[in-house]
């Protein structure tokens, strides 16, 4: 408890996290905004309130978990946290428990919060959450930035700088999981096995909306629920061996 | 104390630190000097646990640092006053080090008054000068009120005032009964500030005595005589067998006799003394005449 009220002061004692919190709820809600003002009154569903989350924000938000361990890098800050708690492993966790769970929350503000912004522009449309799909399409995006943040954090432990892990963290979820499926064949079978593919497998409505939807024309072999499980697999996985290589390492 | 046995790191094929022996013991401030390149920081940074020793071992009271319940209550170092978050204020600092160990809250505000940082406690550290980041540091330092004191050349780049601050302080700390080793390529701040010392060169141990002994040893005794009866007092000493040349403005440099023995010869045999002065040999000089060949990096002067 006491590590993570240590990471829960750091963070919240620099400004950045704050700054990354407002970009990624601007961001978000906003692209929702966008997206309402431009449909006809009472057109709207769930299915298209969630773009703003699922794609934009969460990269600000990997973005933001990444600063939070590279930033230690750059500014020496993880010494002095190695000093003050040489038992890495258990300095390192309680980092990613604290960021994944402000991402967490965030990400639930913002997926409701768009919700709540469609509602307000187009109060027409049918924008009530009722099947257990739409619970799953907008509560899940939090669990799918707490996730993500796990991920951007391990890259960042083992990149230590935050222009590469931003970099790696931007390209990998944004291009490179798309392009992959332009490989002929093969690129559509390997994606159903990446990681923010899978992400956005689980939060996929299904029935009629599916086609506007990312992963669309994917043939995943896990359910939903399975798909979430292989992305929380792949990011716990990805930081085991990123704390192996901290604690190996010379800081 | 701290006690490193047989500690070495290497680098690929550069052995930064070899074979490196020595103890530091409690109540005064030991000096950890060596030219740049040395080791020395890298040293610093294995008793820390921030490093990992290739072979060899280093015990803070018997245990290694990784093994320290509560670190900071017992070590407390500043390796490098740049090691904070500039956009982090002084007291948030001190804060999230402070909780780390369980240390209480007062704690936080009775180090800033210490190191007299508390005006500007709020303010983000980034802002700070070298001198106010070399206080933040040592406020770091004496955080859980340590037995054990690590500071790397903490008095680069200050100003004079700053120095004589982190001098005295340092030797109150000692004189407290803590342990307190202190690094530095400056001879002449080791000379007034560390009573014992430990030097190494190219990563390995050169010596390790108190810093009389060290400059004694290094440099020999030379007394300056100046006499009008030189030519009568010369002689004399000669028979005795000491060493004696000629040294500046018709001085004699005597070699090998204390102050005392040159005295008392020339009283026995009448001869005025206008000058009798022991030549004390600088820790400069000292330090070239061991480390000659032990610098990492050198470039020939004059040539």
């Amino acid at each position: 408890m006491t590590l993570l009220a240590v990471e829960r002061i750091k963070l919240f004692s620099t400004r950045s996290p704050y700054w990354c919190s407002a970009l990624a709820l601007v961001l978000g809600v906003g692209l929702t905004a966008i997206i309402a003002a431009s449909t006809d009154n009472g057109q709207l569903s769930i299915g298209v309130t969630q773009f703003g989350s699922s794609q934009l924000a969460l990269s600000v938000v990997l973005v933001m978990a990444a600063l939070a361990v590279t930033t230690e890098y750059r500014f020496s800050t993880i010494r002095a946290t190695f000093l003050a708690v040489p038992n890495r492993t258990s300095a390192l966790v309680a980092k990613t428990v604290v960021v994944a769970f402000i991402a967490a929350v965030l990400g639930e503000i913002i997926a409701f919060g768009s919700v709540g912004m469609a509602k307000l522009l187009s109060p027409a449309s049918d924008l009530a959450i009722n099947t257990s799909g739409e619970w799953r399409h907008v509560a899940g995006v939090g669990l799918l930035y707490g996730i993500g943040a796990i991920i951007a954090i391990a890259v960042g432990i083992l990149v230590r700088q935050t222009a590469g892990a931003v970099a790696i963290l931007l390209v990998w979820n944004m291009l490179l999981e798309q392009l992959i499926g332009i490989i002929p064949k093969a690129g559509v079978k390997i994606q159903a096995w990446l990681p923010f593919m899978n992400a956005n497998h689980f939060l996929q409505l299904g029935g009629d909306n599916t086609a506007e939807q990312a992963g669309a024309g994917i043939d995943f072999k896990l359910s939903q629920w399975g798909s979430l499980g292989y992305f929380a697999g792949v990011a716990i996985a990805l930081l085991v061996v990123a704390l192996i290589v901290a604690k190996r390492r010379d800081a | 104390m701290i006690e490193a046995i047989g500690l070495t790191k290497r680098y690929g094929r550069t052995v930064a630190v070899d074979d490196l022996s020595f103890t530091v013991q409690p109540g005064r401030v030991t000096g950890f000097l060596g030219p740049n390149g040395a080791g020395k920081s890298t040293t610093m940074r294995m008793i820390l646990g921030l490093d990992r020793p290739t072979a060899g071992r280093v015990l803070i009271d018997g245990k290694p640092y990784t093994e320290l319940h509560r670190p900071l209550q017992t070590v407390g170092a500043l390796l490098d006053a740049k090691w904070v978050h500039p956009n982090r204020s002084a007291r948030a600092h001190l804060r999230w080090l402070a909780k780390s160990n369980n240390l209480p809250k007062d704690r936080v505000d009775a180090v800033l008054e210490a190191v007299g940082l508390t005006q500007v406690a709020g303010k983000n550290a980034g802002g700070f000068s070298l001198g106010m980041s070399q206080r933040l540091g040592i406020a770091a330092a004496l955080l859980g009120d340590p037995k054990v004191l690590l500071f790397d050349e903490p008095v680069n780049g200050l100003d004079p005032e700053g120095i004589l601050w982190i001098r005295t302080f340092m030797q109150n700390l000692a004189a407290e009964g803590r342990t307190v080793l202190v690094s530095s390529h400056l001879l002449s701040e080791m000379a007034l500030t560390a009573s014992e010392l430990v030097v190494i060169g190219r990563g390995k141990l050169i010596t390790q005595s108190s810093t009389q002994e060290f400059i004694d040893s290094a440099t020999g005794n030379t007394v300056l005589v100046r006499s009008p009866q030189l030519s009568k007092l010369g002689p004399l000493l000669v028979d005795k067998g000491f060493t004696v040349r000629d040294g500046a403005d018709g001085a004699l440099s005597v070699s090998g006799a204390t102050s005392d023995q040159i005295g008392d010869i020339a009283a026995a045999n009448g001869v005025v003394l206008h000058e009798l002065s022991p030549q004390r040999g600088s820790l400069e000089e000292a330090f070239m005449q061991l480390t000659g060949d032990a610098v990492e990096y050198h470039a020939e002067i004059g040539k």
